[in-house]
C-alpha cells in the first residue's frame, strides 16, 4: 500500500517536472499579489509590518485556489483517473497521493517563498519560525479540502470561478488561526494554541476530506 | 433485537407518486397554520408587546430577525442530512427535498442577514459589524450560494444532486469549525466589542409572541418546501405515467 502510495506521488511529481509552467505561475501570483498591497494601502514599514499576516496568509489561500485545479484535470480528461478508481487499491489512498503531491508542489513551495515576501512586508525576523511552523501545519490542510473541491468539478466545464466559490469558506479556520498565529509570533506572544488548533484542522480534514473527495470523484466519472 | 417496523406511508413517502400526492393534501392545511400564526404573532409582537427601556420599539425587528436565523442554520443541516439519507440509501425523493431545501435557505439567510443590519444602525450606531455571530451568518449564505452554483453549473440533475450532497455534507462538518474559529477569532484578537444581546430574563409578553413567531415560520417553511418539492417533482417525474393520468383527471 505504501509502495503504491510513493509509486502514485512520485508519478505525480514526474508529470509536474515535464511542465514546470503549472507550478511556477501560482509561485509568482502569489508574490504578486503580496507586493500589490504595498502599492495600494501603503508603503510604510510600519503599517505594513501589521498587514504582514494577513497577507500573506490571504494570498497563499489565492494561489493554492489557483492551483487546484492541476490535481484530478489532466487524469479525469485523459482517462487514467478513471483506470486509477476502478483499481484494486484502496481509492483513499489515491485522493491522498494526490493531495501529497499537490502539497509538494504548491504548498511547499509557498513555505519557502514566505521568508522572502515577509521580509518585503516589514515583518519582524524574530516571528520568522512562527509563521513557518503556521505555514507548514496549514497549507496541508488547505490542498485537503481543495482536493474535495477540484474533484467535485471534475465533471464541470469551466469550473474554475465556481472552485473558489465553493473551497473559500472551507478555508476561513486556516486563515483565523494561521493569520493568528502569525500575529501572535510578531508581537511575541505565545502561539501554542494557534498552532494546536491548526494541528487539530490537519488532523480533521485528514479524517474527513479523502472519502468526500473520492466521493466526489465517483460522481465525476458518472459525467464522463 | 426485535425488529422496529416503520409504518407503511413512512415508506412510501420515498415514492414521488406518494409523495406527491400526501403533500397536496398538506398543503392547505399548512397554509392556513402557517398564515394564522404568522399573522398572530406579527400583530402581537409589533402591537401589544411592550416596548424595550433600552433599545425601544426598535427591538421589535427581533420577531423577524430570530426565526429567521434560526431556520437559516436548521435549513442548511437539513438539506445535509437530506443529502446523505440519498446517497446512502440512493432515494431520489431525499435529493428532491434536498435540492428544494437551498433556495429557501439562502433567502431566510438574507433576510436574517438584512434585518439584522436594520437592527443594528439604531442599536449599535453601524449596519455592518464583525462581530462573531454576523461573519459566520455571512460564511453561512456563501455555502448557500456554492451549493446553488454547483447545481446551476450541473446540468443532469441526477449528477448535480449527487454532487450537491457531498458538497453541503463537507460543508455541515465544516459549518461548527467555522463558527468557532470565528467565535475565538474575536477572543483571540480582542475583547468583544458588541455582542448581540441575549437577554436571559426577556419577559413573557416579549417572548411569548417570539414563540408564536418561530414556529408559525417554521410552518411556512415546511410549506414553501412542500410547494417546491412538488414542482421539482413535475420537473421530473414529466412523463411518468401516473402523473399524466392525474393530469388527466384534473387532480394535480
Amino acid at each position: 500500500m505504501l509502495k503504491y502510495y510513493l509509486c502514485l506521488v512520485w508519478r505525480d511529481l514526474l508529470l509536474v517536472m515535464r511542465q514546470p509552467a503549472a507550478v511556477f505561475n501560482p509561485l509568482v501570483f502569489f508574490v504578486l499579489v503580496v507586493s500589490l498591497f504595498p502599492l495600494g494601502v501603503t508603503p510604510q514599514a510600519s503599517q505594513l509590518s501589521q498587514l504582514a499576516a494577513g497577507v500573506i496568509w490571504v494570498a497563499a489561500l489565492l494561489s493554492t485556489l489557483l492551483s487546484l485545479d492541476l490535481i484530478f484535470r489532466s487524469d479525469y480528461d485523459d482517462g487514467s483517473l478513471e483506470q486509477l478508481l476502478l483499481g484494486s487499491q484502496p481509492s483513499w489512498l489515491l485522493a491522498l497521493a494526490k493531495v501529497t503531491a499537490h502539497w509538494l508542489v504548491s504548498g511547499l513551495p509557498l513555505v519557502i517563498l514566505a521568508p522572502i515576501v515577509s521580509s518585503m512586508l516589514f515583518m519582524p525576523y524574530h516571528a520568522l519560525p512562527g509563521m513557518l511552523l503556521a505555514l507548514l501545519l496549514g497549507t496541508p490542510t488547505l490542498s485537503l479540502f481543495g482536493a474535495v473541491g477540484a474533484a467535485l468539478m471534475t465533471g464541470v466545464k469551466d469550473g474554475g470561478i465556481l472552485l473558489s466559490l465553493l473551497v473559500l469558506p472551507w478555508y476561513i479556520p486556516v486563515l483565523i488561526f494561521g493569520a493568528s498565529a502569525v500575529q501572535a509570533a510578531s508581537s511575541g506572544m505565545p502561539m501554542n494554541a494557534q498552532l494546536a488548533l491548526l494541528g487539530a484542522l490537519l488532523i480533521f480534514a485528514l479524517m474527513v476530506t479523502p472519502a468526500a473527495t473520492v466521493a466526489a470523484l465517483r460522481v465525476g466519472q458518472m459525467q464522463g | 433485537m426485535a425488529h422496529f417496523k416503520l409504518p407503511r406511508w413512512f415508506h412510501q413517502l420515498g415514492s414521488p407518486k406518494w409523495f406527491y400526492q400526501f403533500a397536496g393534501l398538506l398543503q392547505p392545511w399548512l397554509a392556513l397554520i402557517s398564515l394564522v400564526l404568522l399573522f398572530w404573532g406579527i400583530m402581537w409582537g409589533l402591537l401589544y408587546a411592550p416596548a424595550d427601556y433600552q433599545q425601544g420599539n426598535s427591538f421589535r425587528i427581533i420577531y423577524v430577525h430570530v426565526p429567521t436565523a434560526i431556520l437559516s442554520q436548521s435549513i442548511f443541516m437539513m438539506l445535509a442530512v437530506a443529502g446523505a439519507i440519498g446517497l446512502i440509501w440512493k432515494i431520489k425523493m431525499a435529493f428532491i427535498v434536498a435540492r428544494a431545501c437551498v433556495p429557501i435557505g439562502a433567502s431566510m439567510t438574507v433576510i436574517a442577514l438584512l434585518t439584522g443590519a436594520i437592527w443594528g444602525k439604531p442599536t449599535w450606531g453601524t449596519f455592518w459589524q464583525w462581530d462573531a455571530r454576523l461573519t459566520s451568518t455571512l460564511v453561512l449564505l456563501f455555502l448557500y450560494l456554492g451549493i446553488l452554483a454547483l447545481y446551476q453549473a450541473i446540468s443532469d440533475r441526477q449528477i448535480a444532486a449527487r454532487a450537491t450532497a457531498i458538497l453541503s455534507l463537507v460543508g455541515l462538518v465544516n459549518l461548527p469549525v467555522i463558527k468557532y474559529s470565528v467565535d475565538w477569532w474575536h477572543t483571540i484578537h480582542q475583547p468583544a466589542t458588541f455582542t448581540l444581546t441575549q437577554k436571559p430574563n426577556m419577559p413573557a409578553e416579549m417572548y411569548l409572541p417570539l414563540i408564536v413567531m418561530v414556529s408559525g415560520i417554521y410552518a411556512l417553511f415546511v410549506l414553501l418546501l412542500l410547494l417546491r418539492t412538488r414542482n421539482e417533482i413535475l420537473a421530473q417525474e414529466g412523463r411518468s405515467g401516473w402523473l399524466t393520468k392525474l393530469l388527466q383527471e384534473g387532480h394535480a
